[in-house]
């Protein structure tokens, strides 16, 4: 699983030169988050990520469904669709499929992702689509004010659970990866760049990309994940993924990840450690199979550092690209659509004014 | 059967002209009688006979062999007349087992024929249909002309000779049966053998038994004198043209492929597997030279959110299901009418509530349609009448959506998409253009301006350039598409919404009305009572009586004229198959005293009960 013959970084989609600039993304909508949430900051990175990437604004289209998360078509100067709970993924699907030159983010929550529209998430990420699906995980319901989601803690006290929580909270990346997501990454609101770079990776991505961002809910859930993804902590409880790379973490990067059997363990490298960085796990995005990415994304603090980074990217031909090659073979079989010759097939006759009839067996 | 006139060439059988005759195949859901039924249906089309079909099969593959439950028919209707129903009552009847006896008899006419396989009437058989003694030897069928064949074990026969197992003979002895059928009925045997060796193509032996079996079915009823009388329906008169048997799922399928290609915009068909709606998806699948993007969701919900997707992005968004799939996909119609987007649900109406009666038919979904959402939230309903007619209506059905940019209700029912008729192939210069126009200007673009005569808003589509705009299911500001809590506004929205659905009414032609524009009784019917409802009235005013008949193709809105229309005529009876839906829609709309007339028992209307009913009404005015 370590074995690093591991391929480069890649750079899928062809930029052409346009010129805008993060105003050009931003729409005349008065943003309406509460003042200190954390999906200010994930606004902030995909309109600083887009003119990065040279895709027209036309092209862009931004399909949501219901809850604070999927607020953010409105203040998006793109294509938008607000649609309704849960069904983003199956929206955006008839977009892409509709018309492939179009670039479609699907933002989404954890309730409204992974609850309601649990499906609907599964079954877009496996069949490939071409979708960029950024997952807000606040491990709350902020817009119905403070029930569990499909994320919260076990024994977290909320609205609905006022004696704690006794559903067992399902993880995001992992649940994107057991449904054959071929780009898997997760980062936090608390890191602009970190979140930058995910965004313009998952962006430049051909297939089906999910991306989960820890994000603070200031109001019904505050300080969620402030435990590992505080700056004053974070060195030493989250780590950092990188392609090709050993899993080297910590402030003074003195700790590593081996795996022991089939689990992951910390371990300290260095002066009077038996362990050093060639013990370590190496991080390969590109694995087909998702047993290792698998490995990392269930990694959860306190018994291990939260990992950040791309899980996994691979390759594979999208849904809608297939769709288009069927397309093309039939029209090479049979000749384009022929309205005509559709609706005189099969037994047909003819009568004619006399009453007389004539038979053509197809 | 009725009897035109009695030719009878003293060969070896006498044959006996008929202008009408309604067959019912039944036997187990294993064999195969709709296959048989659609092949005799087939070959009577291409003689030129008019028919109307009737399968009617139980929601399980393959019920416990020789059950009451397991029994699956086929009903046939075909004349040297015109028909629209696929016939009150069997004159003929097949039987493949006692359970299909069992099941079947109180329907035959009385003195009608009943063919048996008797090779399928074992004690175990018997046991299993609840007969406590054998029905061909107790008496009980001395009303009918009973023909005992032994099905089987003369299709084991035929097969023996062609060296083919025991195996095969359970696969063809429908086979038999349909050669018999096609003798005694003096149709030939090229269309379907042609049809054997086309299917069976890669399975010779298959072919061989197939076609081993038909032939000696045929053979058997020419040679051995068990019937003295062959029969023998002429051609129809019909309208010159030329035609095709088509189904009402078939028609339903090219007519959305059609309309797609009238408006010049690929179609979306967002679908989740159900009966009877399924045959649409395969059908639409096979379609791809078109650029038709067939897309098998993993629920309804999905299936409806992709085609409002592909709605937005400048298809043509279809969706299709039965009514449970309906239940499931109201939140996304009622998006589609808050974002005012195109988009057409095909309705293939079954029994309910719930799972009900997943391959029978009903009208119960009406109100679904008009109502069944949250909100104010009003939609277009148009419903096809006849098989043939699915692909007219496919096509109003686009019409509307576009030009009003609104969903659709194309209401369809498992009666209308299984059964068959003859269809006339429409010439291409006789279908309707459908025209779409993108908005491009930027400068005029306004999410929610609108159309002065219709109230359409524009239709602009990702990948326009300086159009960039949002949508969503919050209400919006009128004109500028902004998100709007403002109350006046929302008022104003909800009354727009209803105002669009209502001018889709302007653009309709008067309502035909069948017999005279005044009288005593109108009967008042939609969808797929048509047949009935039509030949009755037929036959009543051919008794010289005052009744007259409107078919409604749309529902929401109704037509403009047919307020005045009812106001003509004493009694409105409105023959539904429901508890009276139509009927609450038009008495609450026009203050008018529509008579329900209710049929709710997964079949059709007959002709005769429509008759009996309009009488009843008659009688009460006199």
């Amino acid at each position: 699983m370590s074995d690093p013959n591991i391929s480069p970084l890649p750079d899928e989609l062809p930029c052409e030169a346009v010129k805008l600039t993060k105003k050009d993304f931003t729409s005349d909508q008065e943003v309406r988050w509460c003042p200190g949430c954390g999906d200010y900051a994930i606004l902030a990175g995909v309109q600083r990520v887009l003119p990065e990437l040279g895709i027209p604004r036309e092209k862009l289209v931004f399909v949501s469904g219901i809850g604070c998360s999927s607020r953010f078509p409105y203040y998006m100067n793109t294509y938008g669709f607000h649609s309704i709970h849960g069904r983003a993924p199956a929206i955006a699907t008839g977009v892409k499929v509709s018309n492939p030159d179009l670039t479609v983010f699907v933002v989404t929550g954890d309730g409204d992702g992974l609850s309601i529209g649990g499906n609907h998430f599964m079954h877009a990420l496996r069949r490939n689509v071409d979708l960029k699906i950024i997952l807000f995980n606040n491990r709350i319901y902020g817009l119905t004010k403070g029930q569990y989601s499909p994320t919260s803690v076990l024994g977290q006290k909320n609205k609905s659970a006022p004696m704690g929580v006794i559903d067992y909270p399902i993880d995001p990346v992992t649940l994107a990866l057991a449904s054959e997501a071929t780009f898997v990454a997760r980062s936090v609101d608390n890191d602009p760049k970190h979140l930058a770079r995910m965004i313009e990776r998952m962006a430049k991505h051909r297939g089906a990309a999910f991306l989960e961002v820890y994000q603070n809910c200031n109001i019904f859930n505050d300080q969620a994940f402030d435990d590992f993804k505080d700056k004053d902590v974070r060195g030493d409880r989250m780590i950092d993924i990188e392609h090709g790379k050993p899993l080297v973490f910590g402030k003074d990067r003195s700790k590593g990840i081996r795996l022991n059997g089939l689990a992951p363990e910390v371990v300290e490298i260095g002066e009077g450690s038996p362990w050093e960085e060639k013990h370590l796990l190496v991080h390969d995005e590109t694995l087909p199979d998702s047993t290792h990415a698998t490995l990392l994304s269930r990694m959860h603090y306190p018994d291990m550092p939260v990992a950040i980074g791309v899980f996994r990217r691979v390759e594979r031909p999208t849904y809608e690209s297939m769709l288009t090659d069927q397309i093309s073979a039939a029209r090479a079989r049979s000749g384009p659509g022929d309205l005509a010759r559709l609706i005189d097939s099969g037994d047909t006759w003819v009568v004619d004014a006399n009453g007389g009839s004539q038979v053509n067996l197809s | 059967m009725s009897t035109d006139t009695s030719t009878a060439p003293p060969v070896d059988h006498a044959i006996q002209e008929l202008d009408t005759v309604t067959i019912r195949f039944a036997g187990d859901s294993g064999d195969g009688m709709q296959l048989t039924g659609t092949q005799f249906t087939n070959t009577s089309a291409v003689l030129g006979n008019d028919i109307s079909t009737l399968p009617d099969f139980p929601a399980e593959i393959r019920a416990p062999a020789g059950s009451l439950p397991g029994v699956s028919g086929f009903q046939l209707n075909f004349s040297s007349r015109d028909v629209r129903t696929p016939g009150d009552e069997p004159d003929v009847l097949v039987a493949m087992n006692p359970a299909a006896l069992k099941v079947n008899l109180s329907d035959l006419v009385d003195g009608g024929m009943i063919i048996v396989n008797t090779d399928a009437f074992t004690p175990n058989n018997l046991r299993k249909a609840s007969y406590d003694t054998n029905p061909l030897e107790d008496g009980s069928l001395a009303g009918y002309r009973v023909f005992q064949v032994p099905v089987t074990s003369l299709t084991g026969r035929a097969l023996d000779e062609h060296g083919l197992g025991k195996k095969q003979v359970d696969r063809s002895k429908n086979f038999f049966a349909l050669g018999l059928m096609y003798w005694l009925f003096d149709r030939p045997l090229d269309q379907t053998l042609g049809w054997i060796h086309e299917k069976f193509g890669k399975t010779p032996e298959v072919a061989q038994g197939n076609e081993a079996a038909l032939r000696a079915g045929y053979n058997y009823g020419d040679t051995v004198e068990l019937f003295h009388t062959h029969y023998r329906v002429r051609k129809a008169e019909l309208a010159p043209g030329k035609y095709r048997k088509i189904t009402g799922n078939e028609a339903t399928a090219i007519g959305f492929v059609a309309a797609a290609e009238l408006a010049g915009r690929p179609l979306f068909y967002g679908s989740y597997p159900i009966t009877p709606a399924s045959e649409i998806l395969h059908e639409l699948s096979r379609h791809k030279n078109f650029g038709v993007k067939s897309f098998q969701a993993e629920d309804e919900i999905a299936a409806v959110c992709a085609a409002i997707g592909a709605s937005f992005t400048g298809h043509i968004g279809l969706t299709g299901t039965s009514g449970p799939g309906v239940a499931l996909k109201s939140e996304a119609i009622g998006l589609a009418v808050a974002t005012e987007l195109p988009l057409i649900i095909v309705n293939v109406q079954r029994g309910g509530p719930s799972t009900g009666l997943p391959t029978k038919t009903e009208q119960a979904d009406l109100l679904q349609s008009v109502f069944g959402r949250n909100g104010e939230c009003p939609v277009a309903v148009v419903a096809p009448a006849t098989p043939g007619e699915c692909f007219t209506m496919a096509i109003e059905a686009v019409r509307i959506a576009v030009n009003y940019m609104t969903p659709v209700f194309y209401l369809s029912d498992g009666y209308l998409a299984n059964g068959a008729e003859p269809w006339r192939l429409p010439e291409l210069s006789e279908l309707p253009p459908i025209s779409v126009t993108f908005a491009t200007d930027a400068e005029k673009y306004r999410p929610f301006g609108r159309n002065p005569e219709t109230l359409a808003r524009p239709w602009a589509i990702p990948g326009t350039p300086g159009l960039e705009h949002r949508i969503g299911g919050i209400e919006k500001q009128d004109i500028s598409g902004n998100v709007s809590y403002d109350p006046a506004n929302h008022e104003h929205m909800v009354r727009l919404r209803a105002e669009k659905i209502e001018r889709i009414a302007n653009g309709l032609p008067p309502t035909e009305i069948f017999g005279d524009p005044a009288g005593k009784v109108l009967v008042v019917g939609w969808g797929s009572t048509y047949g009935s409802i039509t030949s009755a009235v037929e036959r009543l005013r051919s008794q010289g009586k005052s009744v007259s008949s409107v078919h409604l193709r749309h529902l929401s809105p109704l037509p403009g004229d047919l307020g005045e229309i009812l106001s003509r005529f004493e009694r409105v009876l409105v023959p539904e198959m429901n508890l009276g839906q139509l009927a609450l829609l038009i008495r609450a709309r026009y203050l008018a005293d529509a008579v329900p007339f209710s049929k709710v028992q997964g079949r059709p209307f007959k002709i005769s009960e429509i008759v009996g009913r309009v009488d009843q009404m008659l009688e009460g005015l006199q």
